[in-house]
């Protein structure tokens, strides 16, 4: 055996949460009064005791090297007792109870390269998939995407300026990791070419039965192709979800055309004033152009200054939209309406306009 | 000496302000030939608008079947240091609070037997150390182990389960999430590093409604917090806020999706009977309003992305549960393991929860484990007449 099977240790779990809070809040745990924001990133939360918690909160491309852990480590030391956290959108955050700490933390992270913002009505961090750098299923990259567009964005993360916070959040392929699915606005890569079946390859690298479950609207068959056991596929029942690939790697769909990214809009899990909901579809494709992908940034920017520009104090983009209706969503975006938008998925119906309360655009 | 790439489409997103992946991977790539080659591999895709990665591969460390993600570049004789670039999801610490110690030990284990990239975190909410080779696993888990880490889940097992900040620094958790997260990543390790359901299995844990980290929308189980009794108010600040020019008859009353506020400019009222806890008006005013004492959690079942049947949220199961109770947090582990019993019974490869209640009928799973209907469960009763009537014996005779 390996040596490094003597003395094994499994099972034991994370480390305690408990030993990794720092003193202020293990003193005052469950015993927080209220908060406020002091300025965009900048947080006060006060305890029952008076005890005050700042934080600030700065932007990270969630991609980290060890160097750059390393050099938030610094700053916690110095300034957070050797503490610090990050957040369920990938930011990282530097808790004090020094107000005098806040703007020396502010100074060295930004000029380190990662700015302080994404509180309140903003736009904070894109929680995002690994796309080309990491994924065999990507339509798009991720990375690069949330780079070109927060850095278009960049004035909501730094200042509060909007209706309400606005979540934005990318998954490269339609698994979804990371469920952008209830997003204010969800960037979500997206195949338009249908699997390429190997068929040399396939009975040895994948199970027929598997294939066949895997796909939504039954559209792939077991099929004898020059002697091999293998599928064949019912094209016009193909909506490129890329299940099939997911169990098989012998029917890729990838391709430099036909991969893209279309966008979501109007999601939202909280329940604050509405009930939680899905997010709808605004574009249907826009071909991959890296770096920058100018025709996503713009097309973003449009819908989060439309919605900024006509919602009302605290309503989230959804709620807007539903307050308007959808024929001004796109009136006032110019966003093409067309068939693809009209679900013809299962329960479509649901999602037809049932009544005579219409709008005159 | 590692080979030296021309990035000039990546050189790109180095700019602007917002922060750049790009001089993370330059930063690795300056300590780690693999990183070096992540470089020119990541700038070619960006030039072919493709990926390079191969499908899966069955990687992992001895015992476990879950944690390791393997990884291979489809152009390995070009790009030989990342032939191999396996993935290792670690079990995030509850509420990712961390000291600088364990984020050190970290780093130090990942610098010599990995890339140096990571993920904090990744979407799943455990740390991810990007790409190593397979010889290095045994080694990392090794030493991860001996440093008090562990690895999370991947594949038809229980995922890591993840929470918001809760009691730690928000005034309004209902409940300790920190350590019931804590508590449930415990007692079902076997679970999470053995794959042995038709599919993923995750928990979230959120303080509030707010739902800070999207229980509703991803989780097979959903707690978010929530309390019974009346909402917790000082006058005196209400008067505050509006002093400082909050409006709140626009901005909270008419924003109450209950319509159960009432303000007058000087006072304001709310019927909590007809309260649904939304969180608004709490949102708004935070130092004059506060979630009540009677507090506890709403349990919400089958919430997943589209594949393979359709995108669902989460609906409800158990509308409160005093869930910081050991008891009743027993009561509930027992279900949990209820429903994970019938669904590794009836459930089909790839079926996640969800997908599951929706082919069998809401009604037939909660027969199954054992939980009564009720009217809490649902948004309206069918309204369809295609019942499945059920009749007992007695009266099947009768009606003969």
């Amino acid at each position: 055996m390996l040596d490094v099977m003597k003395d094994r240790i499994t099972d034991i779990g994370p480390p305690d949460f408990k030993e990794y809070l720092p003193p202020a809040v293990k003193k005052n745990y469950g015993q927080w009064k209220y908060h406020e924001i002091l300025e965009a990133g900048v947080l006060v939360h006060v305890a029952e005791s008076g005890d005050k918690l700042y934080t600030v909160r700065c932007g990270s491309p969630r991609l980290v090297s060890t160097t750059s852990i390393l050099f938030y480590t610094e700053i916690a030391d110095k300034y957070c007792d050797g503490f610090l956290r990050f957040t369920s959108r990938h930011n990282v955050e530097f808790l004090t109870t020094e107000f005098d700490n806040v703007a020396k933390i502010k100074a060295e992270m930004t000029e380190y390269g990662n700015p302080v913002g994404g509180t309140g009505p903003s736009i904070t961090s894109i929680v995002h998939t690994q796309g080309w750098v990491h994924c065999h299923s990507a339509a798009t990259d991720a990375s690069g995407v949330v780079k070109a567009v927060m850095d278009d964005l960049f004035e909501y993360f730094n200042e509060m300026k909007l209706p309400a916070k606005c979540r934005i959040a990318l998954a490269c392929c339609l698994n979804m990791c990371g469920a952008v699915h209830c997003s204010d606005i969800a960037i979500l890569g997206i195949h338009t070419a249908y699997p390429r079946i190997d068929h040399e390859n396939l009975n040895k690298l994948c199970e027929i039965p598997n294939i066949s479950a895997s796909c939504p609207t039954a559209a792939i068959r077991p099929a004898t192709v020059d002697g091999k056991p293998s599928v064949e596929l019912i094209e016009e029942q193909c909506m490129y979800c890329a299940n099939c690939f997911t169990v098989c790697p012998a029917m890729p769909l990838a391709d430099p055309v036909a991969d893209g990214i279309s966008l979501w809009v109007g999601g939202k899990v909280s329940n604050a004033r509405s009930e939680p909901k899905f997010s709808k579809l605004a574009v249907p494709f826009i071909p991959n152009n890296p770096p920058r992908w100018p025709e996503v940034t713009s097309a973003i920017r449009k819908m989060v200054e439309v919605w900024a520009e006509n919602a009302r104090p605290y309503e989230r983009m959804g709620e807007w939209i539903d307050r308007v209706g959808w024929p001004r969503f796109f009136k006032l975006t110019g966003f093409e309406f067309s068939k693809m938008h009209i679900d013809d998925f299962k329960y479509a119906g649901l999602s037809f306009k049932r009544s005579a309360q219409i709008t005159h655009e | 000496m590692p080979k030296e790439y021309k990035t000039p489409m990546l050189d790109e997103l180095e700019k602007g302000p917002w922060p750049s992946f790009v001089k993370e991977i330059k930063l690795a790539a300056k300590k780690n030939v693999m990183s070096n080659d992540l470089l020119g591999l990541l700038e070619r895709s960006y030039n072919e608008r493709l990926g390079h990665w191969k499908h899966g591969g069955i990687v992992g460390v001895f015992g476990y079947g879950g944690g390791v993600i393997g990884r291979y570049t489809d152009l390995p004789e070009e790009y030989p240091e990342i032939s191999h670039f396996h993935t290792l999801r670690i079990n995030q610490p509850s509420g990712w609070f961390y000291t600088t110690e364990a984020l050190r030990t970290l780093c130090d284990i990942w610098d010599r037997h990995g890339s140096g990239l990571t993920n904090m975190h990744g979407s799943t909410g455990d740390i991810i150390f990007l790409g190593t080779k397979t010889d290095e696993l045994e080694p990392i888990f090794k030493e991860l182990t001996e440093a008090g880490f562990d690895l999370g889940g991947s594949g038809s097992d229980m995922r890591t389960p993840s929470c918001c900040v809760g009691p730690g620094r928000c005034e309004w958790a209902c409940y300790d999430t920190l350590q019931r997260c804590y508590d449930i990543t415990m007692k079902y390790q076997d679970e999470l590093h053995r794959p042995a359901f038709p599919y993923k299995w995750k928990f979230k844990f959120s303080g509030c409604p707010n739902d800070c980290v999207a229980a509703i929308a991803r989780a097979d189980i959903s707690i978010i917090g929530t309390w019974k009794d009346d909402i917790k108010m000082d006058q005196a600040e209400v008067k505050k806020y509006a002093e400082n020019g909050v409006d709140i008859f626009n901005d909270v009353v008419l924003n109450c999706p209950a319509k159960c506020m009432k303000y007058d400019g000087d006072k304001l009222e709310i019927n909590n009977n007809d309260c649904r806890r939304c969180m608004h008006c709490i949102n708004v005013m935070p130092k004059a309003l506060r979630p009540g004492d009677d507090k506890g959690a709403i349990v919400l079942i089958g919430a997943k992305a589209p594949i393979v049947e359709g995108a669902l949220l989460s609906s409800v199961l158990i509308p409160f549960l005093n869930i910081d109770d050991d008891e009743e947090f027993e009561d509930f582990c027992d279900l949990v393991e209820e429903m994970q019993d019938v669904w590794c019974e009836e459930g089909k490869n790839r079926e996640r929860v969800g997908e599951f209640i929706q082919r069998v009928g809401m009604g037939n799973f909660l027969e199954a484990v054992g939980v009564e209907p009720i009217p809490e469960m649902i948004a309206y009763p069918r309204d369809n007449p295609y019942i499945f009537f059920e009749m007992d014996e007695d009266e099947e005779e009768e009606e003969e």
